[in-house]
């Protein structure tokens, strides 16, 4: 008898024996697989006929702008494009810099904006604009080559991150002098609106949920009770109650002389909403968080704050943060919300469109691109929450 | 720096304002005032704004006339009723479609879940690309793609699409025959609830009754079945049947008779239990996921059947898994069906907005709907929580 090892038996079959294991195992089987096909085939027809032959698509091509970026005057639309331009060199540079982990949102940066720029061709926004979407999209690939080629210090990449907040304001916003005249948040529109809106959403209730966090599992009771009663009340009422709230309420509670304006209004409300499922998100961060690293923190004699800034938060935070993508997906979801209240966002926008006399009726053309922009948004962001889950390990440390 | 003296108690030597006992009145104190003084601050604005603008901000508009129609009410009701009247049946088309809603999307979430583990490729994917598409894309949007896109190309009333079942459907909403009942259903019922309740006492004393080795048939598995052979042939033997249908009967303009379900209420039910059905499936994915290879392995060690290795063995233990995760998807679900203003379908959140412009006491107004919704939010997950405690207890 001779010890030779064996190969491995085969573990790949053909495709005969592939279609007879996973369509065709039992006749019960087959025949779901007869009828799911023919349904398939059915459905895929019938849309493509629509799709290639009925469809108006011109109520998307001819409104494209509309859709983008709403009202924004034309002539500052270059403004736009230099937040983007931004956006997509801090995100190739990353790549470079920090690795896989940012991978994914700079190839979804740079994928979207060629998607943009496909669009565009085909539309009525004109060839600079869409030259500059491309110029974009390449970008971030060219920021990718010269963050692996150059070490880039991490430090100077978060400072820019936080200073991209403020310069994409300025830059949408305006100053009011010079070549950046003041836009008014009600020429906000469309897309621009919609991110805005999520963008804006998260980044503010993320410190706020962070606090109510803390309160809620702090031991003083007065705190823990207010932190608590505050994110109960809003997890148990609708969102459009709050925006409501926001929208015709606030204005109420303000003295007679402050105003604040529409999309500020829906701002405030949408953060004072996440804020308190950020909280929750952060809750359970915190409690993953095993109790010998705060006595070992309190051994070495840190005070309360400094346990928490050095030793709770960041191993906290690190760990939801998939759970906060998941978080703004919906946050981003929800922003069509604002549309009910009379903004108008990427859907409100749309009912616009189909309000103009020629587009009557072609409702499913609109809703077809409304609905492919947030599936396209939303997926990538799910993908790129898995992957980054995976790279930094979650639940494996 | 001071030594402390021995036998006397450490605390006394630290400053007040390293004191840890001290610091943690002083701040509380310190949130207290500040909230105290946000909100003081915020009702006196209000006040003002207020009486500036001849608002009121009391509760005495609930007895008078509402004065506006409701499309949809499950209790009769007309502008002719109260505020309170008005409120009560927002409430109900809230609680009305929350709870059909929920019961058809934990149907349809539980088939998608397990299409998804189908061994069939092709019903795996289609399963797949469902929750994909649906999880990715805006409720509101789907609302209004039912409603815009599939009710609005709905034939009129003369030419309703006729479904099995005396069910006709056109734009004017969904029409299915409405149950009546007949003189005959009090003894029926009555007749049927003696046998049941026999069963019941059978299922609860029959093992106490098995002592040193005797078996008992099942007793409360016969008594159920003689209680549904019962009914079946009380049924048929009543010299009128004891529930009867009235079937919608097309009019000139409209159907009369039968169960009249609105263009608004089918949307929004649509479209809530589409949405929700999408999430419950991956709930659902995820609790028999979690369950262990070897569980299964080992039951079919034992010799349990297919059958009973997912009965006994799979769904209570998935179940532990699920619950908690499906109360909040029970909750959005409640939460979302606010959205019902945009279709047209009088639940809370849009009666509520109606009374607020017309009773001059808008912030009251709004404070009672968001109260009631915090309210069935509670109850929702309080009833999932003793359900929750129940299936858990099994945890060891």
């Amino acid at each position: 008898m001779t010890n030779d090892v064996l190969a491995p038996p085969t573990t790949s079959i053909g495709p005969t024996a592939w279609l007879r294991r996973n369509l065709f195992s039992s006749v019960f089987n087959s025949l779901l697989t007869v009828l799911v096909g023919a349904a398939l085939v059915w459905v895929a027809v019938t849309v493509g006929q629509w799709a290639l032959t009925e469809a108006r698509w011109e109520a998307v091509t001819r409104n494209l702008r509309l859709f983008l970026i709403g009202q924004y005057p034309a002539e500052q639309a270059w403004r736009l494009w230099a937040s983007l331009l931004v956006l997509s060199v801090l995100s190739g540079v990353s790549t470079g810099a920090f690795g896989r982990t940012t991978r994914v949102l700079a190839v979804s940066v740079s994928a979207f904006q060629g998607l943009l720029a496909v669009l565009m061709l085909f539309s009525t926004v004109g060839p600079l604009i869409t030259a500059g979407m491309a110029v974009n999209a390449a970008l971030v690939w060219a920021g990718m080559a010269v963050g692996y080629r150059r070490t880039v210090p991490r430090r100077a990449l978060v400072i820019a991150w936080l200073l991209s907040i403020p310069v994409t304001y300025i830059l949408v916003g305006g100053v009011g002098i010079g070549p950046l005249p003041t836009v008014s948040t009600n020429a906000w529109g469309g897309l621009l609106l919609t991110i805005l809106l999520a963008a804006v959403g998260i980044v503010l209730s993320f410190p706020l949920g962070v606090l109510l966090a803390l309160g809620r599992r702090s031991a003083l009771p007065a705190i823990k009770i207010i932190s608590t009663a505050y994110i109960e009340l809003i997890r148990g009422v609708p969102l459009v109650t709050i925006l409501f709230m926001a929208d015709v309420m606030l204005p109420f509670f303000l003295p007679g002389e402050i105003r604040i304006e529409r999309v500020a209004r829906a701002m405030g409300g949408i953060t004072l909403f996440s804020a308190a499922y950020v909280a929750e998100n952060v809750r359970g961060g915190l409690q993953a968080i095993p109790s010998g690293q705060i006595e070992a923190a309190q051994a070495l004699g840190l005070r309360g704050w400094q346990t928490n800034l050095y030793i709770v938060l960041p191993q906290a935070l690190r760990s939801v943060i998939p759970a906060n993508v998941g978080l703004f997906i919906s946050l981003l979801k929800d922003t069509t919300l604002v549309a009910i209240i009379g903004l108008s966002e990427l859907l409100g926008i749309g009912q616009a469109v189909l309000a103009q006399s020629e587009f009557l009726g072609a409702h499913l053309e609109v809703f077809s691109f409304v609905g492919a922009v947030f599936f396209i948004l939303c997926y990538a962001m799910s993908q790129a929450s898995y992957r980054l889950e995976a790279a930094m390990g979650v639940g494996q440390r | 720096m001071t030594t402390v003296p021995p036998g006397q108690p450490h605390h006394a030597t630290v400053p007040p304002w390293r004191d840890v006992r001290v610091l943690g009145i002083a701040s509380q104190v310190a949130v207290l005032v500040v909230v105290a003084a946000g909100l003081g601050l915020l009702t006196s604005n209000l006040l003002t704004n207020m009486a500036a603008r001849n608002l009121t901000f009391d509760y005495g508009f609930v007895g008078a006339r509402a004065g506006f129609e409701i499309g949809d009410s499950p209790v009769p009701y007309s502008a002719d009723d109260t505020y309170a009247q008005a409120f009560l049946v927002g409430i109900l088309n809230t609680v009305l479609v929350a709870v059909v809603g929920i019961i058809l999307a934990t149907i349809l979430g539980v088939i998608v879940g397990v299409a998804r583990l189908s061994p069939n490729w092709l019903l795996a994917r289609v399963a797949a690309g469902y929750v994909e598409v649906i999880r990715n894309t805006p409720l509101l949007l789907q609302l209004f793609v039912i409603y815009f896109v599939v009710l609005f190309q709905l034939p009129s009333v003369q030419e309703s699409i006729a479904l099995p079942g005396s069910i006709f459907l056109n734009q004017r909403g969904l029409f299915v025959p409405s149950p009546q009942r007949a003189p005959t259903f009090l003894p029926w019922l009555t007749i049927v609830a003696v046998v049941l309740l026999l069963a019941i006492v059978g299922r609860v004393i029959g093992p106490r009754l098995e002592r040193g080795g005797r078996r008992l048939p099942p007793l409360g598995r016969i008594g159920l079945l003689v209680a549904l052979v019962v009914a079946v042939v009380a049924w048929v033997l009543l010299p009128e049947a004891p529930v009867q249908f009235e079937v919608p009967v097309a009019g000139r303009f409209n159907f009369t008779g039968g169960l009249e379900l609105s263009t608004g209420f089918t949307a929004l039910l649509l479209g809530l239990v589409i949405y929700t059905a999408a999430f419950i499936a991956e709930v659902v994915r995820g609790g028999i996921q979690a369950v262990r290879r070897g569980q299964v392995e080992a039951a079919r060690a034992l010799g349990l059947s297919e059958r009973d290795t997912l009965r006994l063995v799979v769904f209570p233990q998935a179940l532990r898994i699920i619950v908690p995760p499906l109360t909040s998807q029970y909750l959005n679900l409640t939460k979302n069906s606010s959205l019902a203003i945009a279709v047209g379908y009088p639940d809370l959140f849009k009666v509520g907005t109606t009374m607020a412009n017309q009773t001059g006491a808008p912030v009251s107004v709004i404070a009672l709907v968001m109260g009631t919704y915090l309210a069935i939010s509670l109850i929702t997950s309080a009833l999932m929580n003793l359900y929750n405690r129940r299936v858990q207890v099994l945890e060891r």
